[in-house]
């Protein structure tokens, strides 16, 4: 069996016993990009080849004699190119950073570099992580693996269609309103947001900063758990990650059942617009995790429907602000023959946006401008309260929600690009567990009769990941969809 | 609320620092108000008492040492500038005439 087509925990399992060397996980991977890359278009950077079969070849010959290894030592990795990564250029797939090349790591690179994983490249994006379908790229849209006439999702889409076309083992992305979920979906894998705070978001480019968070995107759930154990935890450069324990996340896989366990039905979640084929597999789902023993509990969440209003105003809030650092000054794009300074950041800025940012930090201005903000920010931020207090108020009775991750499997390239407003609807079940800051999963639970495939979602309370990695786990088990891969001839 | 006119259009993108054409004016004007009709729902919600979110994370105050870590280096921080002279970033001029 060629190496790239083995998990996380597999291709790993035989690294540490001594089966294989890195050399052998680079050259295998190296041929999977050449054959596949050129179709799916994931990544924006690859890494140079010397330079990783130096590397691979530098720790093949440190493990010579004693064989001391790290659980990720070795593992080709491709990271979202949000995420700072010194050294290696980091352009947010926007034209204004697209000579950036970071001085310094993110503190998801620096935790994972610890390991000495194999960077392969980074992944494709959304402009700045804003879309859901990585056509805002400046670099051109990533392709969906089971059908190239489709969209991978996004923002994340890279991360999504790398993971699943076997360009790498595992993958970071960023999720903000779904941006690893969704993808996740649309491209068959398992995309893993965690609990706003506990993976640290220092060198993450920031979109909305109350709402951006790193997670694992990959083929297996037992895989998530491995990368969240490395990247999961307090941060000093970050105020806004937690102190709270990170317990050892595999150890969520041991139950492969979900006894005991109370599992929320939110009604709002398959009202009109859900399509009926998602429908259908995201039931199945349910009566699965009630054949291995968890109690369904219908429930209602009566803010869900207000969640993309609220979501579009504050987030466009924080871009706005955000985003006014790329000023032509310190880093990124420069407008050439600008004669005053004041014409520089406006000739830059023009230049260096595409048109979704340009459209949301217009709308973020607008909703912060004198005379609108009550109306619009500040009231966004009042129902914001309001979902939130959903979701405590139902783990009250449930211990996780399951719902689908989007209302429809992958749609074809271009078919929304026209119309913002029906993009910004495609993200109506993952955003408000992001204005909620839960933990959410997205696994793979079946295809559509296009063969393109659907996700299903599970979240939890805040910090319980443990709970939505075991629920999912258990899933995933008892179905075989996390086996299917697409079939993308060279 | 709803409609925004094209002077509107000026203002926002003059506020963020974005010269339009025509062409995106006329465009942003109308997918603006589209938006802008859509999030309108949210005034229907009653949200009198209700307190504002503004982050879902415990924020308290960090305090540490007041002890001198390593940064980056003049070099590093200047290696990215459009423009720079003698370990200083540089600029169009900032007065007019």
């Amino acid at each position: 069996m060629s190496l790239f087509k083995l998990t996380l925990k597999d291709l790993q399992g035989k690294f540490i016993r001594g089966e294989i060397s890195a050399v052998e996980i680079v050259r295998s991977y190296l041929l999977r990009l050449t054959q596949v890359e050129p179709k799916i278009k994931a990544y924006v950077t690859l890494r140079d080849k010397e330079s990783l079969l130096t590397q691979a070849g530098a720790i093949d010959q440190s493990l010579r004699g004693w064989r001391k290894t790290q659980p990720l030592m070795a593992m080709p990795l491709a990271i979202k190119d949000n995420i700072c990564t010194k050294g290696l250029r980091t352009t947010c797939s926007s034209r204004i950073l697209d000579e950036f090349v970071p001085p310094y790591d993110a503190t998801v690179m620096a935790r994972l570099n610890t390991h000495q994983p194999l960077i392969l490249g980074k992944t494709n994006l959304d402009e700045f992580a804003m879309g859901s379908s990585t056509e805002h790229s400046a670099y051109g849209p990533s392709r969906n693996p089971w059908n190239q006439k489709y969209i991978p999702g996004g923002s994340s889409g890279g991360s999504a269609a790398a993971v699943a076309a076997d360009e790498c083992v595992a993958a970071l992305g960023s999720d903000t309103g779904g941006s690893i979920r969704q993808p996740a979906a649309c491209c068959g894998v398992v995309g893993l947001k965690p609990t706003y705070g506990r993976v640290s978001r220092y060198g993450l480019v920031a979109f909305a900063s109350s709402l951006d968070q790193i997670g694992p995107i990959t083929k297996t759930v037992t895989d998530a758990a491995m990368l969240l154990n490395v990247i999961a935890g307090h941060d000093l450069l970050d105020s806004t990650s937690s102190r709270q324990d990170v317990p050892d996340f595999t150890k969520a896989l041991k139950k492969r059942d979900v006894k005991k366990l109370v599992i929320g039905v939110p009604q709002e979640y398959f009202a009109e617009g859900l399509d009926s084929e998602v429908n259908g597999k995201v039931q199945e789902a349910i009566r699965t995790l009630q054949d291995l023993g968890g109690t369904i509990k219908e429930i209602s969440l009566p803010f869900t429907e207000k969640a993309i209003a609220t979501y579009y105003l504050i987030a466009t809030a924080e871009a706005s602000s955000n985003l006014a650092r790329y000023d032509g000054v310190k880093f990124g794009l420069r407008a050439k023959e600008s004669k005053e300074l004041a014409e520089m950041y406006r000739q830059t800025r023009s230049q260096g946006f595409g048109p979704e940012v340009k459209r949301r930090i217009m709308l973020g201005t607008y909703a912060l401008s004198a005379g609108y903000y009550e109306a619009y920010y500040a009231k966004a931020q009042a129902v914001r309260t309001l979902i939130q207090q959903d979701f405590s108020d139902a783990f009250q009775n449930v211990d996780v929600l399951v719902s689908p991750v989007m209302p429809t499997p992958a749609f074809p390239l271009g078919e929304r690009l026209e119309d913002p407003l029906q993009m910004y609807l495609s993200d109506v079940y993952t955003i408000p567990s992001s204005l909620a800051g839960i933990p959410a999963i997205s696994i793979p639970c079946g295809f559509s009769t296009m063969g393109l495939p659907i996700g299903v979602q599970i979240m939890g309370r805040p910090f319980d990941e443990l709970i939505v990695l075991r629920v999912a786990h258990a899933y995933e088990q008892a179905t075989t969809w996390h086996t299917k891969r697409p079939v993308i001839r060279s | 609320m709803g409609h925004i006119s094209k002077s509107e259009v000026e203002k926002v993108a003059d506020l963020a620092r974005l010269d339009l054409t025509e062409a995106e004016k006329s465009l942003f004007g109308g997918q603006l108000s589209q938006i802008l009709d859509y999030v309108d729902q949210l005034q229907t919600v009653s949200t009198e008492g209700v307190s504002l979110t503004s982050s879902v994370a415990e924020i308290q105050s960090e305090w540490r040492e007041d002890v001198v870590v390593p940064g980056l280096t003049v070099e590093q921080a200047l290696a990215n500038a459009p423009e720079s002279n003698q370990g200083l970033f540089v600029v169009p001029k900032i007065l007019g005439k």
